[in-house]
């Protein structure tokens, strides 16, 4: 019988991603049996020591899986459900999980709940919570099929380290059919602190007016030892890359100090940053929704207050 | 070519918060008052994916294939507008409130039936629930692979070369047609029709089939997913605007409460 929950670990430069952790936690709390990850990938079998508070970790290893593909991942996927036979199966929101989870729901028959920000078991049954409407509802949906499969948005979930490790399984897997193939990969470069994992973003929008609006932007991110972030109006306008987007279709950050600058606070944006634990803006229209989500706000012209905002911070630092 | 582009129609997001607002008894939401239901974001930009594609080869064909009220003909029309060729509605109280299974089901056997398809496009994510799933279960069905986020489509010697976005990342993937590919805003703006276009669209084709002419049952169609309950969250956050004469007065006081507040 279908027990238990199966997560998808991911790996960063060979460790577990912060989003493994944030899974197993969401998992446990659960409380619907054994917990067990999968790890799928080429040469991966070391890094299953290093997956923890799980009871199984399924591995894949096969050289057809040095690369992500859908149809390779997919396989593999299913291969560790039908091993594992778990009642839940839970991925990230991550560019992984968003292409897998509906191919594997598929393949299961079933489907996929995407993008959810809270789990919880009911009469034995997963309810998921996500957001819909670019942020502005909230849809609580049940499965009328089995296993439940859902991706988990990162940082909704208090992450779990430590703990044993699981006991390895190696499940078998010849690579069916792969219909596509990468064959070009440009890794965005970033300078100092990455943006998901900072403690203070500055954010600039489309108020900036240009992406000379965002010397001021690298600046303050500097002093207070923080990344850059932009709005999708900034990277679509190509003042920024792609990569440093933030929101619903971009990252999702939860830094101590979020100051969003010219950012008008869309809802699809505050998807990427609603978790922040302090969001300042600044911002010149007092209607701005931003202000909403702000702790603190400053009315005004960032090319006045952007720069006063920049000696303030240097004054502090001097005196500290 | 026959490149079939699915187009959904959604509430217009474009409207400010205060006005978005809820049905909670009947799980839907409640448009604002005469604001009208537009083609959703990523679909008018797979429609502009097509017509790349079609500007460069003339053979192309382009199909624009919506499922929902018998209104979703309006988006139909304007991808006709910005150059598509034919126009498919699929319209049936049988489609009321499908899941994406279900979405896709229709969508893939209208596909089936028009039987010469090579590419398929579709939003990276509809901008009503924001799934991101019916590319993938369309090309599942239809046993075609898929490729995601596509920030470039081009079509060469029976190959789809697709150019995708992933958050730290850009890669070029390459599979066999039929394929399917779900387009994301990096790919550009859609174009705007002309008056003329606008026109020429009106007299253009657009066949409209229901569940018995796809051979669908109530069966073929029941959902996997249920939706227990739709909300709009309540935030409480209050904002305190710092007070000021001055840029500098403002700037300081801010920076005086982060450092009261531990922050800096
Ligand atoms: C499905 C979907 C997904 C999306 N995903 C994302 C996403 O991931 N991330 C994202 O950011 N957006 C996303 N968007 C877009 C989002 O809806 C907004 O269009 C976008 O966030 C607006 O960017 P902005 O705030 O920079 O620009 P604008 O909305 O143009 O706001 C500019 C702001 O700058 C202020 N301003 C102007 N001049 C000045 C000045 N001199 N000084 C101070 N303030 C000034 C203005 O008052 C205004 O508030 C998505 C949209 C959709 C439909
Ligand atoms: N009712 C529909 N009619 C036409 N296309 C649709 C419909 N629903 C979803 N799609 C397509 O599938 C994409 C992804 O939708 P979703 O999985 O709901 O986010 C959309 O961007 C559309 O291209």
């Amino acid at each position: 019988m279908a027990n238990g929950v199966l997560v998808l670990a991911e790996l960063a430069d060979g460790a577990p991603a912060p989003i493994t952790a944030e899974l197993v936690g969401a998992a446990q709390r659960l409380n619907a049996g054994p917990v067990s990850a999968m790890l799928i990938g080429s040469g991966v079998e070391g890094a299953a020591a290093r997956i923890t508070g799980v009871e199984t970790v399924y591995v894949v290893d096969n050289p057809a899986l040095a690369e992500y593909t859908n149809d390779a991942y997919t396989q593999a996927a299913v291969a560790a459900a039908q091993q594992a036979e778990p009642a839940v199966i839970l991925l990230g929101q991550t560019d992984t999980g968003r292409d897998l989870a509906p191919a594997l729901a598929y393949k299961l028959n079933t489907a996929a709940a995407m993008d959810t920000i809270a789990l919880e078991m009911k009469d034995g049954r997963l309810h998921t919570t996500r957001p819909a409407y670019g942020g502005n509802a909230r849809a609580v949906n049940s499965f009328a099929a089995a296993p439940a499969v859902a991706t988990v948005r990162p940082k909704s979930q208090d992450a779990v380290e430590g703990g044993s490790a699981g006991r390895v399984v190696k499940v078998d897997f010849a690579a069916g059919a792969v219909r596509s193939h990468v064959t070009a990969r440009t890794v965005a470069s970033s300078e100092g602190v990455r943006l998901e994992d900072a403690d203070v973003v500055v954010t600039g929008g489309r108020g900036l007016g240009g992406p000379e609006g965002f010397q001021g932007i690298e600046e303050l991110a500097h002093l207070l030892g923080g990344a850059v972030g932009a709005s999708r109006a900034v990277a679509d306008l190509g003042w920024r890359p792609v990569a440093e987007q933030v929101g619903l279709t971009g990252k999702v950050v939860s830094p101590t100090i979020y100051i969003a600058v010219a950012v008008s606070g869309a809802s699809q944006h505050m998807a990427g940053c609603s978790g922040s634990k302090n969001i300042i803006a600044i911002n010149k229209d007092p209607e701005a929704n931003i202000f909403k989500a702000a702790r603190f706000g400053i009315v005004g012209d960032y090319k006045t207050v952007l720069p006063a905002l920049i000696a303030a911070v240097k004054k502090a630092k001097a005196g500290a | 070519m026959h490149i079939v582009v699915c187009v959904k129609q959604v509430p217009d997001w474009d409207i400010p918060p205060a006005s978005f607002k809820v049905d909670e008894a009947a799980k839907k939401v409640v448009p604002p008052p005469g604001v009208a239901p537009v083609p959703s974001q990523f679909d008018a930009i797979a429609v502009e994916a097509a017509m790349r594609i079609k500007d460069a080869a003339a053979d192309t064909k382009v199909t624009i294939m919506s499922l929902g009220a018998a209104s979703a003909r309006d988006v139909i029309k304007h991808g006709l507008a910005m150059g598509g060729d034919e126009g498919v509605l699929l319209v049936d109280d049988a489609f009321n409130d499908l899941d994406s299974t279900g979405t896709a089901t229709v969508l893939s056997s209208a596909i089936k039936k028009l039987g010469d398809v090579g590419l398929v496009l579709t939003g990276r994510q509809a901008v009503d629930w924001d799934l991101g799933v019916t590319g993938t279960l369309i090309a599942e069905m239809l046993g075609a692979p898929v490729i995601t986020f596509a920030k470039s489509v081009t079509v060469a010697g029976g190959k789809v070369t697709v150019e995708r976005v992933l958050p730290d990342a850009f890669e070029t993937v390459e599979a066999p047609l039929p394929a399917v590919v779900t387009v994301s805003n990096e790919l550009g703006e859609p174009r705007y029709p002309k008056l003329q276009q606008i026109m020429a669209a009106a007299r253009k084709q657009v066949n409209q089939w229901g569940a018995a002419d796809l051979g669908l049952d109530a069966a073929a169609l029941a959902p996997r997913l249920t939706l227990e309950r739709l909300f709009v969250p309540v935030t409480d956050t209050k904002v305190e605007i710092m007070e000021g004469d001055t840029p500098e007065e403002q700037a300081d006081a801010l920076v005086r409460r982060l450092q009261e507040a531990k922050l800096i």
